[in-house]
C-alpha cells in the first residue's frame, strides 16, 4: 500500500514538474506545480509527518502560489514565443546547452550515486515513528531553534518592505 | 515500505527539473516556478532524512525553508512587476543592462 502511493506521487510530482518546465503558459505552469506540492505533501505523509505536509498546503499551494498567481494575472503576461524542447537545448546557444547537460549530469550523478549505496530502511519504531508529533516539533522550534526563529521574522520584515519598495511606482 | 534511497532519488531528480527549468526558461515567473522546484526538493530530502534519523530537526528546517522561500517569493516578484513596468516583457534576455 505504501510503496503504491509512494510511486503514485512520486509519478505525480515528476510528471507536473516536468510540465511546469515544459510548457508555455504561466498560468498552467503556477496551478502544475501546485499539483506537484500537493503530491510532494502526500510523500511528507508517507513520511510520518503531517505537520510538514500541512504547512506545505498552506503556506505553498495555498499563499506563495496564490502570490505568483495574482502576479500572473495581474502582468496578464503574453506567451512565450518559443520554448525550446530539452534536446533542442542541446544543440542550442552555449548558456542553454550548459544548462541541460547541468541538469542531465546533475540527474544521472544522483541516481547512480544512490543505487550503489544499500537501501537504508526506515525505522518503524517508537523513536522512528515519533517525528509526526507535533508537540516535539513545537518544542524544538521554540527552544533549540528559538534564534533561527526571531531571526525569520526579521527577515519576513525586511523582504515585506522590500517588496513594498521595489513594486512601488515611482514618482 | 520504500527506503531512503526511492525519497533521495526522487529529490534528486525533482532538483534536477527545477536546474534544467532556470537555465532553459525565457520567463522571468517560469524561472521563480522552477527555484520553488528545487527548494522543494531540498524539503523533501530534509523530510526524509528526519524521519530516517529519528529527528524532528529535519522539518522544522523545512518550515524555515518555507519562510524564506516566502519571502524570495515576494521580493522577487516584486521585482519581476517592476522590470515589466520597465520593458513590457518578462524575458530575462531584455534585461542585460545593469542601466538605463
Amino acid at each position: 500500500m505504501d510503496v503504491i502511493a509512494f510511486y503514485l506521487f512520486a509519478a505525480i510530482a515528476i510528471v507536473s514538474s516536468l510540465l511546469v518546465v515544459g510548457q508555455r503558459n504561466p498560468m498552467y505552469s503556477v496551478m502544475l506545480l501546485i499539483t506537484s506540492f500537493g503530491a510532494l505533501a502526500g510523500l511528507y505523509v508517507l513520511l510520518n509527518s503531517p505537520f510538514a505536509a500541512v504547512t506545505q498546503i498552506i503556506i505553498y499551494a495555498g499563499a506563495i502560489m496564490v502570490l505568483f498567481l495574482f502576479v500572473v494575472m495581474l502582468l496578464n503576461v503574453p506567451r512565450e514565443e518559443s520554448v525550446p524542447s530539452a534536446i533542442a537545448a542541446l544543440v542550442g546557444p552555449t548558456g542553454r546547452r550548459i544548462g541541460a547537460v547541468l541538469a542531465l549530469v546533475f540527474g544521472i550523478e544522483v541516481v547512480w550515486a544512490l543505487s550503489r549505496v544499500g537501501l537504508s530502511w526506515f525505522a518503524q519504531d517508537a523513536q522512528g515513528e515519533s517525528v509526526k508529533d507535533v508537540a516535539r516539533i513545537g518544542s524544538a522550534l521554540f527552544r533549540d531553534h528559538v534564534f533561527a526563529f526571531e531571526a525569520t521574522s526579521i527577515l519576513i520584515l525586511v523582504a515585506m518592505v522590500g517588496a513594498v519598495v521595489l513594486a512601488r511606482r515611482e514618482h | 515500505m520504500v527506503p531512503l534511497n526511492y525519497y533521495l532519488i526522487l529529490s534528486g531528480i525533482l532538483f534536477a527539473i527545477g536546474t534544467a527549468g532556470v537555465f532553459l526558461r525565457r520567463n522571468l515567473i517560469t524561472v521563480l516556478l522552477s527555484i520553488e522546484i528545487m527548494l522543494n526538493a531540498v524539503n523533501l530530502t530534509f523530510v526524509a532524512v528526519g524521519r530516517y534519523l529519528g529527528s524532528v530537526d529535519g522539518q522544522v528546517i523545512t518550515f524555515f525553508v518555507m519562510t524564506v522561500a516566502a519571502a524570495e517569493a515576494a521580493v522577487g516578484l516584486a521585482l519581476v512587476i517592476a522590470l515589466f513596468r520597465h520593458r513590457e516583457t518578462l524575458s530575462p534576455d531584455a534585461f542585460t543592462a545593469l542601466k538605463w
